[in-house]
């Protein structure tokens, strides 16, 4: 009996990420994750100011040096943004645990209200900062 | 572990543009996926333009006069032509619908303005459900599906006798399995995921879940504390992440997201 010449093939992955298209709630759950992953770079930055308080004048000077260079003022902008865009991120996800904000209209407000939130608290805390130092 | 980019032999290319039906003069194009396992080529991207005027107002009309009037070895499931066997399912304009209750218009005013592919060509792009293995063309395995399905149990368990009629339901009751029984088990959801792209193998999916919420507040069930200690795993139930994909693709309008957070509850619940 001659068995049937059909090669065996692996079958192929069909498309994902390449063609899916995004939604809000997709892009917000990939920032939760993004900012949550740089806020291990934020809470450095944050044990470095207090190493350098506690090591003497000479390093906290160096660190106080750098936090206020325009560069350290940029990427203290950066981590309030990824910290508040977090802390955002995780009350919507509070706000769906207790079986809330499901309707299309509202899970779609929740990730964008996430966003646009995170920015304009950012900017209020710096106009805040700037102004009453 | 998540795996962003497509194997090498998953990688898609251009196919074949098919002729334009000779005397149409209201064509709409359609770029859809194909791959042979006879060939042993990549999957490829064919272009084939339909006659409107001469084809049905749904996705899977268009499909259905592709594969009569141009190209007879194009191969996608389907059976019931109005949403209820859930045959169908597959990409359509980068989101999971039924070919059937999908309108062609409907499905480009979806992509306008949100996908400049689509604008560009003004094409329909038709792929199969994501992340899955192909057996040819739109048809995907999804024998992992229903394997899942089944590991959740999906039938009445009880431990007293049975009555001498039917298990009895008040109307109340009866109206928790609203937005639940409606399931075809079509797999737009579970294969809209990314979490279910990177952990298929581990994670149930929303479909299942939802099923497994049906019979867990089924008031005739007795078999809740068992169904949801099944459950309680760090990947069949919890990575779920409340991306929502599943809820935006069903196409009966149901919400496994919902059903999901749920049975987190009820796992809290229990345990105070």
């Amino acid at each position: 009996m001659p068995s049937s010449p059909r090669p065996t093939v692996t079958a192929p992955l069909s498309p994902h990420l390449q063609i899916y298209r995004w939604t809000w709630t997709m892009a917000m759950s990939v920032f939760h994750r993004i900012t949550g992953t740089a806020l291990y770079g934020g809470t450095a930055l944050v044990a470095i100011w207090l190493v350098a308080l506690a090591a003497g004048p000479a390093a906290y000077g160096w660190v106080a040096w750098f936090f206020g260079s325009i560069l350290g003022r940029l990427v203290l902008f950066a981590y309030t943004w990824v910290l508040l865009h977090h802390m955002l991120g995780g009350l919507r996800h509070f706000v769906w645990d207790v079986g809330q904000g499901f309707d299309r209209d509202k899970r779609m407000a929740l990730a964008r209200g996430t966003l646009i939130a995170s920015v304009i608290l950012t900017v209020l805390i710096w106009a805040l900062a700037l102004l009453i130092r | 572990m998540a795996e962003f980019a497509l194997p090498k032999n998953s990688k898609l290319t251009e196919g074949k543009t098919w002729p334009r039906p000779p005397g149409a003069n209201n064509l709409q194009e359609f770029r859809i996926y194909r791959w042979n396992p006879d060939d042993g080529a990549n999957p490829r991207v064919d272009t084939y333009q339909v006659d409107r005027d001469d084809c049905g107002p749904m996705v899977l009309d268009a499909l259905l006069w592709i594969k009569a009037k141009v190209d007879s070895t194009l191969v996608f499931r389907r059976s019931c032509r109005e949403g209820i066997c859930g045959s169908c399912a597959m990409n359509i304009e980068g989101q999971n619908a039924l070919a059937c209750t999908m309108g062609i218009d409907e499905c480009q005013e979806h992509a306008k303005g949100k996908n400049p592919g689509a604008k560009k060509t003004g094409a329909v792009r038709i792929y199969p459900l994501p992340h899955m293995p192909v057996l040819k063309d739109l048809v995907p395995d999804l024998t992992n599906f229903f394997a899942q399905h089944a590991s959740i149990e999906p039938w009445l368990q009880t431990e007293t006798p049975a009555p001498e009629g039917e298990w009895k339901q008040t109307p109340e009751d009866r109206a928790q399995l609203d937005g639940l029984y409606e399931c075809i088990l079509c797999a737009c959801c579970t294969t809209s995921c990314p979490s279910y792209w990177w952990n298929g193998d581990r994670f149930l999916g929303p479909a299942a879940l939802l099923q497994a919420y049906r019979w867990l507040i089924d008031s005739r069930d007795e078999n809740t504390g068992e169904r949801l200690d099944a459950l309680h795993d760090p990947f069949r139930l919890y990575r779920c992440h409340t991306i929502m994909n599943c809820a935006n693709a069903c196409p009966k309008g149901l919400n496994p997201a919902k059903a999901i957070a749920e049975i987190k509850k009820m796992m809290v619940v229990r345990e105070v």
